[in-house]
């Protein structure tokens, strides 16, 4: 296969890279290794769009954090994903964590942070009366916003899609190299050739990036962080994200509500030797748990619905390393983009794409279509939404999930978009089926029957996350027959 | 020789002391029914099970479940389920309709406990 | 606020059970039998019957129907009596709201969006598993690890196996009898593995679920971990102390593709949130009286959605007490009097209901239902009238594992003084 440009990792960098590049007149592929797109760190992080204030002023990291969440209401309007702005506060419990709050305050403000604020204990818990009443002081960031991580993803990579970038999943890049035009890549799909190739791959870039410019290696630590996710109940016990003031041991716990309501508590921060092992441990949680009581002396794990694991890329040096990869023409990269790589992904990508298209005088599509819309979902619709949607679609009138409210139409709406789901996971990311308190206990073997049938494959071949992660192992007939053998 | 069992009868599950001598229940205690004793007098001596199970249809995505109309010998079970295997059942199937006379020769006959139309 | 349009789609309905499991068809049939003609059954899954569909093996019916049935069996007597008295039941509808005045939504693929106003509501909703993220147990999250019912649902309904290699987290009946039917089937299964220093499955299933096929219960263990990246490849499962934290040292690993959780079952309780109905934290079911009526008047609770029941002769019966209890209130037929509250004394848990209706006219009887907080032998139930004995009974045993229950006769409700009752266990 030969393509103009090859983008790998179908994370939220690489899909927002792949949106902007499909303005330009090229052929490009999207290579993912997972079975689908947000497989990685993009669908395990808090989903904050943080304001601002926490990059050292002069980084990468500043400069496109702001940048990027200046960009993220209007992106959000235009692909259609979730984002709220709840706004953030950065609480201090002592009179030394004051000076740092202070100091981030200063951060915040040389980094064009807007509408900042260090306000006192009674406007704290004057905002939030569940916040630990020893609280001493805050700062507030109206700006820091939320979203559904995985959700911009997927919606990022139907953008690109409906404008002709070929999203190629289950295709793992085992190496990449020059070749007599541009780059010669082997993959888990055979090898494959682009002209231009760009490195976005995560907790991987770095092997990549050492392949393509072995004189000056990079080192990505990965770095673990758990959450525990609690289910949405009304009134949640916060209507804003909660730091704690960082410490030289990192940045802290956080508490946050999420776009759809639920609490989130984490992350831990463990580096790890192994960027897949997305496992969860009692201590890390343990950790979290206690951790977050600072904010929230009332904290209630009773409402606990799951609880998962993310790896942030950490690059040693400690910034983003954006652009084009130094003595290989033609590759460019994006390496380690870890916290605030969420929010400065649209940074980012306009960042490398412009690089990109100037450098390679790429020329404009005369059209660049529009991100598809889709339905609202039916849990966000008023009553005469629904009556309407239903008569419309009579799919909507079956409920699969009843936890989120997701219907049938919806579930197979997501499995036809342009990136569609092809496993159980993915179409939890892009419908909430399965999200909720029962987790898929009773709309699993449903959604599992939807995908076996929109897919045209045996309900034994449906998988939760791809590979072998298959739910079935087969009939009971063969069971029975495996027996008597 | 005393035996410690547990009435599976009912869910109360009696634990039930079962004094045993030449193969032959003497004495049964702990009962709060009757059934208990004859209970205690089947288990010691030839234990019965009921065998629940499902087994396919031809031509439906859904299988029918089936029991035994009465228990059966313990030590028939995994012959029963295997016999099982090797059915082929037809639709329709009716809630009580026999699926598989004489299973293993216990005498005893397999009924569908549903309705696969 | 209701649009003029929608306003005019409104239809009332005398009773409105929500759920056609045991307990809604319980409640149809009686409300029925009461003579209540404006009946509507609503009924998420495309059958009625509930979870009993699914449980397709033996037990069912002792208490109620005096022999032995299965699920389906069970589930079948109460569908033909539904049909043979011309209840009106709409299945593959899901109820999306309900309020406090019983103003109602529901959605179904034949009639699209509908609205109701209900004379009383009889909430039947059942129960769901609690599942592995509610555990927070570590590990990886990969496909293989199934709550107990959803494995039942794949074996049982739709004839696939989930696995071949089994280790079962909980010993409550569901994991006990999906060991059994698992075994059964063809697949191996190694442990069932029980948290707590005792099963909370009934006797009679660990003996002829697991002891039947030497499958080991191991009490006072855990899973502590979970392995396998796509699919399943193992747990390691350790021993627990008194506070249920593992023992170092006593960690024992399984090879095996599936884990089933039999860890609890939850009230399925949103809808009754919506509704604003006052909630027991210790039942996580609705706050009821006598006559199981919540705390919204004209809105009953019965089966597993006030509190979950071992037996489901439990349920019909305690669903017929509700559906006749609806029906009596649309009737203009409900009791009057003072309320008095029953509380859980030492050694109890979650007691059903929570409050007595001390009547002007003549008093009933009243069943009483509970979980003992511990395992006791040779103990007596007493019942409290402030600081009053009015009721003592003698148990061999109580345990957790399975519910137990009184009857206060009418004498003794006639008797009550008006101070808060109790029921407690005394060595």
């Amino acid at each position: 296969m030969k393509k103009d440009i090859i983008i790998i990792g179908g994370g939220v960098v690489g899909c927002a890279v792949a949106r902007l590049l499909s303005r330009y007149e090229a052929d490009i592929a999207l290579l993912e290794g997972a079975s689908d797109v947000a497989e990685g760190a993009s669908k395990a992080n808090s989903g904050i769009v943080h304001a601002g204030f926490d990059a050292k002023p002069g980084t990468l990291k500043a400069k496109l954090n702001v940048e990027g969440a200046r960009m993220y209401p209007a992106l959000c309007a235009e692909v259609d994903a979730p984002y709220g702005q709840p706004g953030a506060m950065v609480l201090a419990f002592t009179e030394e964590e004051r000076g740092t709050i202070r100091t981030l305050y200063e951060q915040g403000v040389a980094n064009g942070v807007e509408g900042l604020r260090v306000i006192e204990r009674e406007e704290v818990l004057s905002l939030e009366p569940n916040v630990n009443p020893g609280v001493v002081c805050a700062l507030l960031a109206p700006t820091s916003g939320i979203t559904s991580p995985y959700e911009l993803t997927c919606a990022l990579a139907d953008h690109a899609a409906v404008n002709g970038v070929d999203f190629l999943l289950d295709t793992f890049v085992q190496s990449v190299r020059p070749g007599s035009e541009g780059y010669l890549l082997e993959t888990t799909r055979g090898p494959m050739e682009a002209r231009i190739v760009i490195n976005c791959a995560g907790v991987d870039s770095a092997r990549l990036h050492n392949q393509l410019c072995p004189e000056k290696p990079l080192t990505i630590i990965p770095r673990k962080g758990e959450y525990y996710l609690l289910d949405h109940t009304k009134p949640l016990a916060f209507s804003m994200t909660l730091f704690q003031t960082p410490t030289k041991m990192g940045k802290g716990v956080l508490v946050s509500p999420t776009v759809h309501g639920n609490l989130l508590l984490g992350p831990s921060a463990i580096d790890v030797e192994d960027g897949t092992a997305v496992e969860t441990t009692a201590e890390a949680l343990k950790l979290v748990a206690d951790a977050a009581r600072k904010t929230w002396p009332g904290e209630s794990l009773r409402g606990v619905i799951t609880t998962f694991a993310g790896i942030r890329a950490h690059e040693a040096n400690g910034d983003f390393v954006i652009g084009a990869v130094e003595g290989a023409p033609g590759a460019y990269e994006t390496v380690g983009i870890e916290s605030p790589g969420l929010t400065s992904a649209p940074a980012i990508a306009e960042m490398l794409v412009e690089q990109i298209a100037r450098e390679n005088s790429l020329s404009e599509k005369a059209e660049w279509k529009p991100a598809p819309r889709r339905e609202k979902p039916f849990y966000a619709m008023t009553l005469e939404e629904r009556v309407a949607i239903v008569q419309k679609d009579p799919g909507y009138g079956t409920l699969v999930c009843r936890c989120e409210e997701v219907t049938e139409a919806e579930i197979r709406a997501a499995i036809r978009r342009p990136v569609g789901a092809r496993t159980i996971d993915a179409v939890k990311r892009r419908t909430r089926a399965g999200m909720g308190r029962c987790q898929g206990g009773f709309c699993s073997p449903r959604v599992l029957e939807i995908l076996s049938e929109e897919l045209g494959i045996d309900p034994t071949e449906v998988t939760k996350c791809g590979g072998n992660s298959r739910l079935l192992v087969g009939t009971i007939a063969e069971a029975a027959r495996k027996e008597d053998a | 020789m005393e035996q410690q069992i547990t009435c599976i009868n009912c869910p109360v599950g009696c634990r039930l002391q079962v004094v045993v001598e030449d193969g032959e229940v003497k004495s049964v205690t702990g009962n709060s029914c009757n059934r208990g004793i004859t209970y205690a007098k089947q288990e010691c001596v030839a234990p019965q099970r009921m065998v629940t199970a499902v087994v396919p249809v031809s031509g439906r995505k859904c299988p029918v479940s089936v029991k035994t109309r009465t228990p059966i010998p313990k030590e028939k079970i995994s012959a029963c389920m295997r016999q099982l295997a090797g059915l082929d059942v037809r639709p329709p199937v009716h809630m009580g309709e026999v699926v598989c006379p004489d299973v293993c020769g216990t005498g005893v006959d397999i009924i569908a406990t549903k309705t696969v139309e | 606020m209701l649009s003029q349009e929608l306003r005019s789609q409104v239809q009332y309905v005398d009773v409105l059970v929500i759920g056609a499991g045991p307990a809604g068809m319980a409640a149809a049939i009686a409300a029925r039998e009461a003579g209540v003609e404006n009946l509507l059954v609503l009924e998420r899954e495309n059958d009625m019957g509930g979870i009993l569909r699914q449980c397709i093996h033996n037990g069912f019916g002792l208490h109620r129907f005096k022999e032995e049935l299965t699920g389906p069996e069970y589930a079948q007597r109460d569908i033909d009596r539904v049909k043979e008295l011309g209840i009106e039941v709409r299945c593959g509808t899901t109820v999306l709201s309900v309020d406090g005045e019983r103003f109602v939504t529901a959605v179904s693929r034949e009639k699209g969006v509908q609205l109701f106003e209900a004379g009383a509501i009889v909430l039947a909703m059942g129960c769901r598993e609690r599942p592995r993220g509610a555990l927070a147990t570590p590990g990886t999250r990969c496909a293989g690890v199934f709550s107990a019912g959803t494995a039942q649902k794949f074996v049982n309904l739709e004839g696939y196996m989930p696995g071949k290699r089994v280790v079962i987290l909980g010993s409550g009946d569901i994991g006990l009898i999906m060991a059994r039917r698992m075994t059964l089937q063809g697949a191996k299964v190694l442990a069932c593995v029980e948290l707590m220093p005792y099963s909370s499955g009934l006797n009679r299933n660990i003996v002829q679920c697991l002891q039947d096929y030497d499958i080991p219960l191991m009490l006072s263990h855990t899973v502590i971990d979970i392995q396998g990246r796509e699919r399943l490849s193992g747990v390691t499962v350790a021993q627990v102390d008194q506070n249920r934290q593992p023992i170092p040292g006593t960690e024992k690993h399984f090879d095996c593709d599936t884990l089933l959780l039999s860890v609890g079952l939850i009230p399925e309780n949103e809808l009754s949130q919506q509704a604003g109905v006052e909630m027991s934290p210790l039942t996580q079911g609705a706050v009821v009286d006598d006559s199981l009526q919540t705390s919204r008047e004209g809105i009953f609770a019965c089966g597993n959605v006030l509190h979950v029941h071992d037996l489901v002769d439990f349920v019909s019966a305690e669903s017929f007490k509700a559906g006749k209890a609806a029906a009596d209130y649309v009737q203009g037929k409900a009791r009057k009097g003072a309320y008095i509250a029953l509380k859980d004394g030492e050694g109890v848990r979650g007691v059903v209901p929570q409050r007595l209706l001390k009547p002007e006219g003549e008093a009933q009887g009243v069943q009483v239902m509970f979980r003992p907080a511990g395992v006791y032998e040779n103990a007596t139930l007493c019942v409290m009238d402030g600081d009053r004995e009015i009721l003592r009974q003698r148990k061999r045993i109580l345990t957790p594992g399975e519910m137990a229950e009184l009857t206060l006769k009418p004498e003794h409700i006639a008797s009550l003084s008006g101070a808060d009752v109790t029921v407690c266990v005394k060595q």
